[in-house]
């Protein structure tokens, strides 16, 4: 036909995964509690539902900031004609102050060194166009978001190289691990241009340690022209010790001001998606203290700026720092509890967790339940669960773990009545498998098994008209 | 807009990051930190520099506000019904976008070409702006190395939005004064030939319509030329209807749409149209635009690819409102088209009567200034030169044809709607008394 680019037709976009393939048969089934209460549960979305009314309440008590109003008066007409990518100087001062709160105000940042973006998604594309070429690398930590594949790769042609860890040691990064994914990138002949962490990560739902980051940081500090990127839109839901420790403590505590061969080399994506809960509006950020690449970034913001509206609503709720300081605490603790239901909730079913302290999820171990070790296993499993026990979670394999049997399951997204339902659904099922595996696999099971398989298939060739969300 | 100061860095950077196809390093910045230093002010400083190089809308406001008075339930959060809440609007992140939003844009859309064309809701992406959609087409429509042709003189933007991160080149398709600017076949050859005697594989050509900086719709007779000749070449259509809603006489835009429609859509599949909200209802703060397709495929991928520059969704809650509200909408175009004509009429008269013409337009928010005459020599120097005392002398920040690729010095884009009707008599004044001294100057000049 008329061509399309290389880009189009590629796929890049990674929609065509079991990730989203759990999102497609979620949509045709939804669980609804009076209206489809045999539907599937949606527990592959990290989103977090539980603080809502607080955002709700703060509104009510300040109806004029939805409306244009400042002090009484209309500014619309300021406010509509606001595309500097500068961004609102209010909004990026209550961002990071915000920023700040959540790290203890341990450290403090420029609002000059932020550049805002149509969400973290925009801004990790972003740092890969300023710092890496179509083909050089970036390592990156397994398991990681699905959606970085797509954000990272996609338009840029950057490459993942992924720097593997274990079960063995609660998936922690090590320097051999590090040397390693190096090593191979070298024999694939890319240049790496940096690393990318998310912290608190996603999807193990812990907390670098201190070991981890210092180790990355000697890491690009020994290597020239490597840089250190950590995704911390997670920072706000860290509910448990050992607490959350930014890269940018760790720079602040081992490098002085001057340093500029380390400060201008890592960076730092914020969003308001996770914290907030409001992955509609939006807003995203990347931090530096490498002027090149805030000057860079910022022009690139073109292509994905915050609704000046959107920018003006948040800056006075963020500006309102007794309502941040109770949501952050309220927050943290709700997010506590839900987690820890969750894991009791598994524990029922024999099923343990990786211990978390941070997130909208857990890292749920199932290698238990497999057949075989293997990742056609955990596809057969998954599918199971989706299919038979009706709950969409995400397959270890979705994220790149190198080892079968590992799945992440959310639990911020959905009432508690829901998440119990939920638990009650898999210790049937599991009782089942377990009942069933004395009497061996039998053919009618089997057959259903690669039937589904094929179908799966053939999902993910078509184009749906689906509803294809935006994930973490 | 300000002009930054950059220490050089230390750690090396992508190619991208440090060219300078962003485009800001050109001398045409000049212009914008004259008026940074200096701005005009009606009250506190009223010799200033007043800014006429800025395609803002400002003159339709108070329709906004009064409708935003009326109608809270635009800017608030109901109750129970669904995405309408403000869980379910904070939580909608759907890359398709509120069903509800992108119902009210087609049918503001269709309302704007007076009916005359049709455009289904699932055919439209949201993207951050206008910017985001050109530059996301081009992503789409071409590789790196690859040209889009886009006819001359053209918005200076669109060297970052199509070249920037893209890799793509822009041909030019040289038009001139002999026939208004007017696109023409042979034009369309030449640059197609240009690009082939580069080895540049062409990709599809890019318009805008109505043009900017001419602020003028293209013909009808003139689009089909140009479908034939895309269709010839099997390349892609990309029609930029920005200023739309600001064609002061509705019967004088033809969009591309119309054209397709009444032949039933043969062809359609490489024809791509993108809008935006930020001239025709004057909010570029809210960074809504949008990618219409008659291409499925293309359809889908820049559904996928706007994950990265998605419309807030408490913003489309606000324009689905607003814009689903036909009388609203119909007293809107009607109003802002008028008050567009009289501030056009006014400017016209004003530079006329100074012995300066213009392009004839019928659109958009600024005019197209034929300053040749005043030129010392008929070069892009002597108008740079011509430029400096205006921005100087007669401190009014205009922006001069060579930064829109102009191929004939001496013409100048000047922007009536983003100040108030005083400032633009101001504006007028300082134009006389700077004409009349370069007249006397030449006369006495001449005496001797």
């Amino acid at each position: 036909m008329r061509l399309l680019s290389t880009k189009a037709t590629c796929n890049s976009h990674g929609q065509d995964s079991s990730y989203f393939l759990g999102w497609q048969e979620y949509e045709k089934n939804p669980y609804d509690e009076i209206l489809n209460p045999k539907g599937i549960i949606q527990m592959g979305l990290a989103e977090n539902q539980l603080s809502f009314d607080l955002l709700e309440s703060w509104l009510a008590k300040n109806p004029d900031v939805s409306g244009f109003k400042r002090d009484g008066k209309s500014i619309l007409r300021e406010l509509a004609l606001f595309q500097d990518y500068h961004g609102l100087s209010s909004f990026k001062e209550a961002m990071v102050d915000f920023m700040a709160e959540i790290r203890g105000n341990r450290v403090t940042f420029d609002p000059d060194h932020m550049v805002l973006t149509a969400g973290s998604t925009s801004a990790n594309e972003t740092l890969m166009f300023c710092l890496a070429e179509k083909g050089d690398a970036f390592l990156l930590p397994t398991p990681y978001y699905p959606g970085f594949d797509r954000d990272l790769k996609w338009r840029t042609g950057v490459e993942i190289v992924p720097i593997h860890c274990s079960s063995d040691n609660n998936f922690q990064i090590t320097e051999s691990a590090l040397e390693q994914a190096y090593e191979e990138a070298q024999n694939l002949n890319l240049n790496v241009k940096g690393i990318l962490v998310t912290n608190p990560s996603n999807p193990l739902g812990t907390t670098l340690s201190l070991e981890e980051l210092n180790l990355l940081v000697d890491f690009i500090s020994g290597h020239k022209n490597m840089h250190l990127i950590s995704d911390e839109i997670y920072s706000g839901t860290v509910f448990n010790s050992p607490g959350f420790v930014s890269v940018m403590e760790v720079l602040n505590n081992r490098f002085s001001d001057a340093d500029e061969a380390i400060w201008d080399r890592v960076h730092v994506v914020y969003s308001l998606s996770k914290d907030l809960g409001l992955p509609g509006f939006r807003v995203g950020c990347i931090y530096s203290e490498n002027d090149t690449v805030v000057a860079a970034a910022t022009k690139m913001s073109s292509f994905g700026l915050v609704s000046s509206q959107t920018q003006y609503l948040l800056s006075a709720m963020l500006e309102d720092k007794k309502f941040t300081r109770k949501y952050l605490v309220e927050n943290q603790k709700r997010l506590r509890r839900r987690q820890k239901m969750l894991v009791s909730g598994l524990e029922k079913s024999g099923i343990k967790c990786l211990e978390s302290n941070a997130g909208l999820f857990c890292w749920v171990d199932m290698r238990h339940l497999l057949k075989s070790n293997t990742f056609e296993a955990e596809m057969d499993l998954w599918k199971r669960i989706v299919y038979d026990v009706k709950l969409n979670i995400s397959p270890g394999s979705s994220c790149h773990c190198s080892e079968p049997g590992w799945f992440r399951v959310c639990f911020a997204n959905m009432s508690e009545q829901t998440l119990k339902l939920a638990m009650k659904r898999l210790k049937s099922f599991v009782a089942e498998l377990s009942s069933s595996s004395d009497n061996g696999d039998n053919k009618a099971h089997q057959s259903k098994r690669k039937s589904l398989t094929k179908w799966v298939f053939r999902l993910s060739s078509r184009d749906h008209r689906q509803r294809d969300q935006e994930e973490r | 807009m300000g002009i930054e100061i950059e220490k050089p860095c230390v750690v090396e950077l992508s190619n991208i990051a440090v060219s300078n196809t962003h485009g800001e390093d050109s001398p045409y910045f000049a212009g914008w930190k004259a008026y940074d230093d200096n701005p005009y002010d009606e009250l506190t400083n009223p010799s200033g520099v007043i800014q006429m190089g800025l395609a803002e809308n400002q003159v339709s406001f108070d329709l906004l506000e009064k409708y935003l008075e009326e109608h809270s339930e635009a800017t608030t959060w109901g109750k129970g019904v669904r995405n309408s809440s403000f869980r379910d609007n904070a939580l909608f992140q759907d890359y398709h976008g509120l069903h509800s939003f992108r119902a009210a844009m087609a049918s503001f859309m269709e309302q704007i070409r007076g009916e005359r064309a049709k455009f289904e809701p699932d055919r439209l992406v949201i993207t951050a702006g206008a910017t985001a959609a050109n530059e996301l087409l081009t992503f789409i429509l071409a590789n790196p190395g690859d040209a889009l042709l886009v006819p001359t003189p053209y918005y200076p933007g669109f060297d970052r939005d199509l070249r920037w991160r893209t890799g793509v080149k822009i041909v030019p398709i040289h038009c001139d004064s002999s026939n208004n600017f007017q696109i023409t076949p042979e034009a369309l050859e030449g640059a197609y030939k240009e690009a082939e005697s580069m080895n540049t594989k062409v990709r599809g050509v890019l318009i805008t319509n109505p043009s900017n900086p001419l602020g003028a719709t293209i013909e009808r007779s003139v689009l089909e030329q140009i479908l034939e000749f895309v269709t010839r070449k099997n390349i892609h259509l990309v029609s930029d209807e920005i200023y739309s809603g600001s064609v002061f006489s509705p019967s004088e835009f033809v969009s591309v749409a119309e054209i397709l429609e009444a032949r039933n859509y043969k062809d359609a599949e490489r024809v791509h149209i993108v809008y935006s909200l930020s001239k025709d209802l004057g909010l570029p703060g809210f960074r809504v635009g949008t990618i219409y397709s008659y291409n499925d495929k293309v359809v889908t991928t820049a559904r996928r690819m706007s994950s990265f520059t998605l419309i807030s969704s408490q913003t489309q809650h606000l324009l689905a409102s607003m814009l689903s509200d036909k009388d609203f909408t119909e007293l809107y175009i009607r109003t802002n088209r008028e008050r567009l004509r009289k501030r056009y009429e006014m400017i016209i008269e004003g530079l006329r009567s100074n012995g300066i013409e213009c392009l004839k337009g019928n659109g958009g928010l600024f005019c197209w200034m034929n300053m040749s005459p005043l030129l010392e020599k008929a070069t892009k120097e002597g108008e740079l030169k011509l430029w400096n005392a205006i921005i100087h002398q007669v401190k009014l920040n205009i922006s001069p044809g060579s930064s829109c690729h102009c191929s004939e010095p001496g013409w100048f884009r000047v922007c009536f709607a983003n100040m108030s009707e005083n400032t633009l008599q101001v504006a007028l004044e300082r134009i006389r008394n700077f004409v009349d001294k370069i007249r006397t100057h030449t006369l006495t000049a001449g005496s001797n």
